[in-house]
């Protein structure tokens, strides 16, 4: 390959034993008189390791893109077609949607594909944002310590952190947007979703911060839950905030079990769905804009300080 | 003491490193001022790391040699900026671990015990983003890895999964990986713990081809013969602290004795047995020390010692169960610091 040294011969007594595998000499020797020398900016060293977490996904495309589909196709296809097809297929209709404030001509009923689409967009966003950052760090942290790797690397550890929650909110955000195609080609007939984008920037700033704030909560559960005990992130976190995230119905439908409508609030998943469905399917009522805004970005700011904060604690003893 | 000759190296741009020979009035490499490292855990504090003074200047291959659990990959930690130490200060290449971690880092490769090597990655692709992490574009990248690939004889593996590697293989690949920037000081944490004798002859030949060349390395070792085989100048390290530290002739007449003799009873060795032998106060007898059911005597002189040891254990109708007579080395300047045998 590259063409190494003649002028630099390694002093004799170099202690070669001539082994073929190892080829010490003056290959190596080389090494050091010709290196390049390093100029490494803080944007640098992000974009690399952002880089490198392309390289892996893309490797890891078939599994990558399994864990993405699997979840909204089946989900799709049973409550859209399945249950449609054998009879059990259930409207929003009447009080829900009337209390909810819809109107006009498709005020009579809100199939539940519509319900469903934002809904299952923000459960992507979690999955997703959870698989790509809790997951990776439980095996960094891990006996080898693979993180050392990453955190020798001239950037504050923080940094680091920060890297790990923009390249998890990536593929959130990538999860999320598979469930319109999804959606819009798998379903009964007359069951396809009344899906209407009304600002389109709107949805991207949804998008953007509730995937920033799932892969910041993917930070932080990766760094305080002890590797032993993962399990109990599906148990206790991905299970209750996705059953109890209004992705499977309106947060306003909710006010016949007051009580219920008032506990969830503090589940960050019904802003994420309340939001998209808010830009999405504006059929359906949905909380105020500004409340749901108010929670993404705040979520954001509060989970992204306590996972840097607590990631950085981790790598450095 | 902040060195004009990293600065002046760093203005040279690519012009090669003076070799260690002419270093005169050359920069530190590493220096340390009782530098400390307490942990706190949920049984109490447990000290580490308990002062330790460092002076490694720039184009020494140092050893830290201590048994597991010394403190020496503490130390390394605290040198390479991911442990925090708890006390004292830490400088590499002048510039001070707590208040410079990043610049610490972009002077510093690091080999680390364990396999960090990324694992979702191939060989070259290690090569490639470790580069990239430190400032080289893509292409440059590229170049830099092939050419350590081809140094570090890992051409046939280039394509190859990082987790595929033999345990040499993925060695050298560390120390290549720690290379791609040209670090003013290498680490090596353990280099060649768990591999075979021909791989750590191997890497020990890789170790002094970039000594030559004038890179300083601190490297760490429980093995006695590797820190004398390699390194210039070594500190024994036990309970997290230096105990002596020199060149290794330095350290062999530092103890002021060159053989071990230690004779091993059948039973607990009374008192007053080793005085009754006379050994003591011997011209070319050092230390006589009773150690339960041995004896041991550190001496310039060892004819007879041995005798004397079986003849005085028979007279206490003590049987002797084992004999050793060491020659002068790193192990009996251990015995002779610690007053306990070399625990690997």
């Amino acid at each position: 390959m590259t063409s190494t040294t003649s002028t630099l011969t390694p002093p004799d007594g170099a202690g070669r034993t001539g082994q073929g595998e190892a080829a010490a000499g003056p290959d190596i020797a080389a090494l050091i008189a010709e290196a390049p020398v390093p100029q490494p900016t803080l944007a640098k060293t992000f974009g690399a390791m952002m880089a490198r977490e392309f390289r892996v996904l893309r490797r890891n495309s078939i599994s990558t893109f399994m864990r993405a589909v699997m979840q909204p196709l089946l989900f799709v296809f049973v409550f859209t077609y399945v249950m449609p097809k054998i009879g059990g297929g259930f409207m929003f209709g009447g009080a829900g949607a009337a209390a909810a404030g819809a109107r006009g001509a498709s005020a009579g009923a809100v199939n539940f594909a519509t319900i469903l689409v934002p809904g299952l967009m923000a459960s992507m966003l979690l999955m997703q944002g959870i698989m790509a950052v809790t997951f990776p760090l439980v095996m960094e942290f891990s006996w080898q310590r693979t993180i050392e790797d990453r955190a020798l690397a001239p950037v504050p550890i923080h940094v680091l952190g920060v890297q790990k929650i923009s390249a998890g909110a990536v593929q959130s955000f990538l999860g999320a947007l598979i469930v319109f195609p999804i959606v819009l080609v798998v379903h009964a007939a007359g069951q396809a979703p009344h899906v209407h984008v009304t600002n389109w920037a709107l949805l991207v700033l949804i998008l953007a911060t509730a995937s920033l704030l799932t892969s910041a909560l993917g930070l932080l559960l990766g760094t305080v839950m002890d590797p032993r005990k993962m399990q109990m992130v599906f148990a206790a976190i991905l299970l209750p905030a996705t059953m109890l995230g209004c992705v499977y119905y309106p947060w306003s439908a909710m006010h016949q079990i007051r009580w219920l409508q008032m506990l969830i609030l503090i589940n960050p998943m019904v802003y994420m769905s309340e939001g998209l469905r808010a830009v999405l399917t504006p059929g359906v009522g949905h909380m105020p804009m500004w409340a749901i805004l108010t929670v993404l970005i705040g979520g954001t700011a509060l989970f992204g300080y306590l996972g840097t904060r607590t990631f950085t604690r981790r790598v450095l003893n | 003491m902040t060195d004009s000759a990293t600065q002046a190296r760093q203005a040279a741009g690519m012009a090669p490193r003076e070799v260690p020979g002419a270093a005169s009035g050359a920069g530190t490499a590493i220096r340390t001022e009782d530098l400390r490292k307490t942990y706190k855990t949920s049984r109490g504090d447990v000290p580490a790391v308990r002062g330790i003074d460092l002076n490694v200047p720039s184009g020494e291959l140092f050893g830290l040699l201590g048994p597991n659990g010394a403190g020496k990959s503490t130390t390394i930690g605290m040198l390479t900026t991911l442990v925090l130490p708890t006390g004292g200060r830490a400088w590499v290449g002048g510039i001070d671990v707590v208040a410079d971690p990043v610049g610490v880092k972009r002077r510093i490769g690091v080999v680390t015990q364990n396999n960090t090597l990324d694992m979702q990655l191939t060989v070259t692709e290690n090569l490639e983003f470790r580069s990239r992490f430190f400032g080289l574009g893509p292409r440059e990248a590229a170049r830099r890895a092939a050419q350590l690939i081809d140094a570090f004889g890992l051409g046939d593996r280039r394509k190859a999964m990082a987790t595929d590697l033999s345990g040499g293989q993925a060695r050298r690949l560390l120390i290549a990986r720690a290379l791609v920037h040209r670090p003013e000081v290498l680490f090596l944490d353990e280099p060649t713990a768990g591999l075979d004798p021909q791989t750590r002859v191997n890497l020990w030949d890789i170790l002094r081809v970039l000594h030559d060349q004038g890179q300083s390395i601190l490297l760490t070792t429980h093995y006695m013969e590797e820190a004398e085989a390699l390194c210039d100048r070594i500190a024994v390290v036990d309970h997290g602290e230096v105990l002596a530290s020199g060149t290794v002739d330095e350290l062999k007449e530092g103890t002021g004795a060159d053989t071990v003799i230690t004779v091993r009873y059948e039973g607990a060795v009374p008192d007053g047995l080793a005085a009754g032998t006379g050994l003591e106060g011997r011209p070319g007898v050092g230390k006589v020390e009773t150690d339960h059911d041995r004896i041991r005597v550190f001496a310039s002189e060892a004819d007879g010692v041995l005798g004397e040891l079986v003849a005085a254990g028979a007279r206490a109708g003590l049987t002797v169960r084992d004999a050793a007579q060491l020659k002068p080395s790193l192990e009996t300047v251990f015995l002779n610091l610690t007053g306990r045998e070399y625990r690997e």
